[in-house]
């Protein structure tokens, strides 16, 4: 017999982010329970799993940092609230570590299928560690994809989160490795006029296509 | 429900937003600053009280039910 092909559909970058209303740790909670707020929705495959555990605490550490950015958390995994109750309170009896940040229990893989995060070829059954940044419209930001035997790194989190609102505080773009305080990317001139013009400027230009300047 | 038991009691969260719904129509921001709660809690534990009778929604506001009343009153 033919297996059923599940179809995964992922969100596109610049676009809203797929709306859901979903139980969790906290109540039930909408997408738009968020607006006005920038949100990291992130998934992990399993409660009870070490790797996972790792990551909970790693994103629990860096809880303050996201709040001094003006960001949310919310985690989500294919387990029901009672597992997340039992793993969070374990992970803080355990480790000393406190979860913070609500955690969706998406049973029926809803809110995992709007998101893309369920991909066949690592499991059938749990999702992938995802990280979707939303901005406070609601628009998906930044999408990261790691596969379930790779824990993620919460200073490239971090890193990420600053990049996009130095962006859209000052309408310019972020080079290689950025990190704050580092030189930012002068969007290229649209006209041969800006480009000429470009270089008189007072930026740390390589030629005309490609300046940079401090904020 | 977030910050209603499933007894009916409000939970810590709830009974800081139920009081704060005392002082009359508040909206979700209004109440997120007077709790210190974070606002997606706000707006998701108004929503259960709303659920639960406690309080009634007007536009993207809420006021105590009379129901709520009374309870807020027991928690005095």
């Amino acid at each position: 017999m033919e297996e059923s092909k599940q179809e995964i559909r992922l969100p596109r970058l610049g676009e809203p982010a797929p709306d859901f209303e979903a139980p969790t740790t906290h109540g039930t909670i909408r997408l738009d329970d968020y607006k006005g707020s920038w949100l990291v929705l992130f998934s992990h495959p399993a409660d009870f799993t070490p790797v996972c555990t790792t990551e909970f605490m790693a994103f629990a550490e860096i809880y303050e940092e996201l709040q001094k950015r003006g960001v949310e958390l919310l985690g989500i995994s294919v387990d029901s609230i009672t597992s997340h109750i039992a793993w969070v309170r374990n992970v803080e009896e355990k480790a000393g570590v406190k979860i913070p940040f609500p955690i969706i229990a998406d049973l029926n893989k809803e809110v995992a299928g709007r998101f893309g995060m369920v991909h066949p070829g690592q499991s059938k059954t749990e999702t992938v560690r995802c990280v979707f940044v939303i901005d406070p419209n609601q628009i998906v930001r930044a999408m990261i994809y790691y596969p379930l035997t790779t824990g993620r790194n919460m200073a490239e989190v971090l890193r990420l989160i600053d990049a996009l609102q130095t962006i859209d505080q000052h309408g310019v773009a972020t080079p290689a490795n950025w990190k704050p305080g580092d030189m930012v990317i002068v969007p290229p001139p649209n006209t041969q006029e800006m480009a000429k013009e470009r270089l008189k400027q007072r930026y740390e230009c390589v030629d005309w296509y490609f300046c940079k300047k401090k904020l | 429900m977030g910050c209603i038991s499933p007894d009916g009691t409000p939970t810590e969260s709830g009974k800081k937003m139920l009081l704060a719904l005392q002082k009359g129509l508040r909206s979700p921001q209004d109440i997120a600053k007077e709790t210190g709660l974070p606002l997606f809690r706000v707006r998701s534990g108004l929503r259960d009280i709303a659920v639960a009778g406690l309080a009634e929604q007007k536009d993207d506001s809420y006021e105590l039910s009379p129901k709520g009343t009374e309870l807020v009153a027991s928690l005095l």
